[in-house]
């Protein structure tokens, strides 16, 4: 095929009519317009502020839940106490077909969440006999023996009325049910806050790992969230408490969790995480994407962006095929 | 023959590429008459304030908006004005996309843009979890198992307050001002994209048949 004319290089200076231009002007009206908007729906709307939920907290206003979390951390069935990397070896964790990146740099933050949420707390506690006497009687147990009195504790209380531990039928639960309520006692007197948090004994502190995993293993959290439709399943990474927009912009990395297979797969966030990996690959790259690079020829937008100039200088038909690219060089 | 020093190469480059009627101009090509095009300074904007008023944050450190209602008012300052970054950039990005603004060796316009569209999501994102409140300890709880399930929250952990205030900051302000001053230098060098269809050395409509001729 011969060209029928020489092609055009969309490169070339611009040599039609131009028109006066004043950009420093330009930037101070936009930002004289944007400050005063974001003054005025700072001061109309304010912005949330919605306090922190405490272990302090957790522990007063739901000690079941609190027990039975702490509970769990002893038998190994919480959310922590079998995530796998990077906090400890004890789940394979997700992976994306034959990929395991979540393990591919390994344990990289340390916890072990019976002896970090409960033993450690509990060692610190003095003028209490039975919690030392507890503790140690815990962890002179062997494994087995250890995981059937958090086990069978963990049973009963979810076996016994509205899963409170005071309730649980006599069993053998050992020293379980004397270290779950000595470490409510402690989450309730506000020490177990900051103890999680230093766990090596330092005064300064900015790492939440630790109460965060405890939090988020425990039922309190999630409820709190559900209430306020922050919940995955309610597009709740993209909202924010109260009536306030949230991150908007998180609206396709949200959407996928709403669908299947995402929605269900034990894989779901490593074949999200997959999906906008690729997505956000795509919008760098539309210039490079044969049929993509072609869409803003095909829908006619930008007829009406620059419907001016196209009456004064009119096409003679439609824009050539591929028009918008692909790109010569950047 | 002595050779040019590295300084009068840069000096000698940057007045080639960038001549000071390019990087300030005072006219436009005529086609340059939407209100589309106001959406990138609207953006610039918006990040100023972004800027300044998580500079006032700083200045009196995470806690202080918590307990001061001049801090919380600044706080929403700062909310806000991300609310409209967003907004400006998301039209300014549609806009760019339907003009297919990546013509003409303007590829790397394009995506200086959408990385810095990427910077903000992950900028954005700290902020909401070094909040010192619940949405942050929700969000962050919420986060880690994506940051995890690809491997990345053994070295970027979203439960580290004091590594994502570090982040949120100063590494991805950073980056994101220094990839929009890179788009901007990139707008003003090779100008905005002519309208699909005209020829930009004659202003008129071109005349050619071949798919794939337009560069």
């Amino acid at each position: 095929m011969s060209r029928s004319s020489p092609a055009v290089d969309e490169a070339a200076p611009w040599a039609g009519a131009t028109r006066p231009y004043d950009l420093v002007k330009e930037l101070v009206v936009a930002l004289v317009v944007v400050g005063l908007l974001t003054v005025v729906l700072a001061a109309v709307f304010s912005s949330p502020d919605e306090t922190g939920v405490t272990l302090q907290r957790w522990a007063s206003a739901a000690p079941s839940d609190f027990v039975t979390t702490a509970a769990m951390e002893l038998d190994g069935s919480s959310t922590s106490a079998g995530y796998g990397a990077p906090y400890n070896h004890n789940g394979s964790g997700q992976a994306l077909g034959p990929l395991h990146l979540q393990r591919w740099l390994g344990v990289r933050i340390p916890v072990d969440p019976a002896g970090d949420f409960v033993l450690s707390p509990l060692r610190t506690v003095r003028g209490d006999p039975s919690v030392a006497a507890a503790v140690a009687t815990y962890t002179a147990a062997s494994a087995a023996q250890r995981q059937t009195w958090a086990s069978n504790f963990t049973t009963a209380v979810a076996a016994a009325p509205n899963s409170d531990p005071t309730q649980i039928t006599a069993g053998d639960y050992g020293p379980v049910p004397t270290l779950t309520t000595s470490l409510l006692g402690l989450a309730q007197s506000g020490a177990l806050d900051s103890q999680l948090v230093t766990p090596g004994g330092g005064f300064y502190q900015s790492d939440y790992t630790r109460p965060l995993l405890f939090l988020a293993d425990g039922s309190y959290l999630s409820d709190l969230a559900q209430r306020r439709h922050l919940a995955g399943n309610q597009w709740g990474m993209m909202n924010e408490t109260g009536n306030f927009p949230g991150q908007a912009w998180l609206w396709l990395y949200t959407f996928w969790y709403q669908i299947s297979p995402f929605k269900h797969s034990g894989n779901g966030d490593a074949l999200v995480w997959a999906v906008m990996l690729i997505l956000s690959l795509g919008l760098v790259l539309v210039p490079f994407i044969p049929g993509v690079r072609s869409i803003p020829r095909l829908v006619p937008v930008h007829r009406l962006i620059w419907r001016s100039y196209y009456r004064a200088h009119p096409l003679a038909s439609a824009p050539p095929a591929d028009a918008a690219g692909p790109p010569a060089g950047t | 023959m002595t050779e040019p020093s590295w300084t009068a190469r840069l000096r000698n480059s940057a007045t080639e590429h960038l001549p000071p009627e390019k990087l300030l101009p005072d006219r436009q090509p005529s086609y340059v008459a939407s209100w589309i095009y106001v959406f990138g300074v609207l953006t610039l904007a918006a990040l100023v304030f972004i800027v300044l008023s998580g500079s006032l944050l700083a200045l009196k450190g995470p806690g202080w908006w918590h307990v001061s209602a001049f801090g919380h008012f600044i706080n929403s300052l700062h909310l806000w004005s991300v609310e409209l970054f967003f907004t400006f950039m998301v039209v300014h990005l549609w806009g760019k996309f339907f003009m297919a603004s990546w013509r003409g060796r303007r590829a790397l316009t394009w995506i200086t843009g959408a990385v810095t569209f990427l910077a903000s999501v992950g900028t954005a994102f700290t902020g909401y979890i070094v909040q010192e409140n619940f949405a942050s300890q929700w969000v962050a709880t919420q986060a880690k198992d994506g940051m995890n399930s690809v491997g990345i929250g053994a070295a970027w952990n979203v439960l580290n307050f004091g590594q994502m205030l570090l982040w949120h900051v100063t590494l991805l302000p950073a980056a994101v001002i220094a990839l929009t001053g890179l788009h901007l230098l990139l707008v003003r060098t090779h100008g905005v994209a002519p309208p699909i269809g005209i020829d930009p050395s004659t202003g008129e409509a071109q005349h050619t048949s071949r798919p794939g001729a337009i560069r």
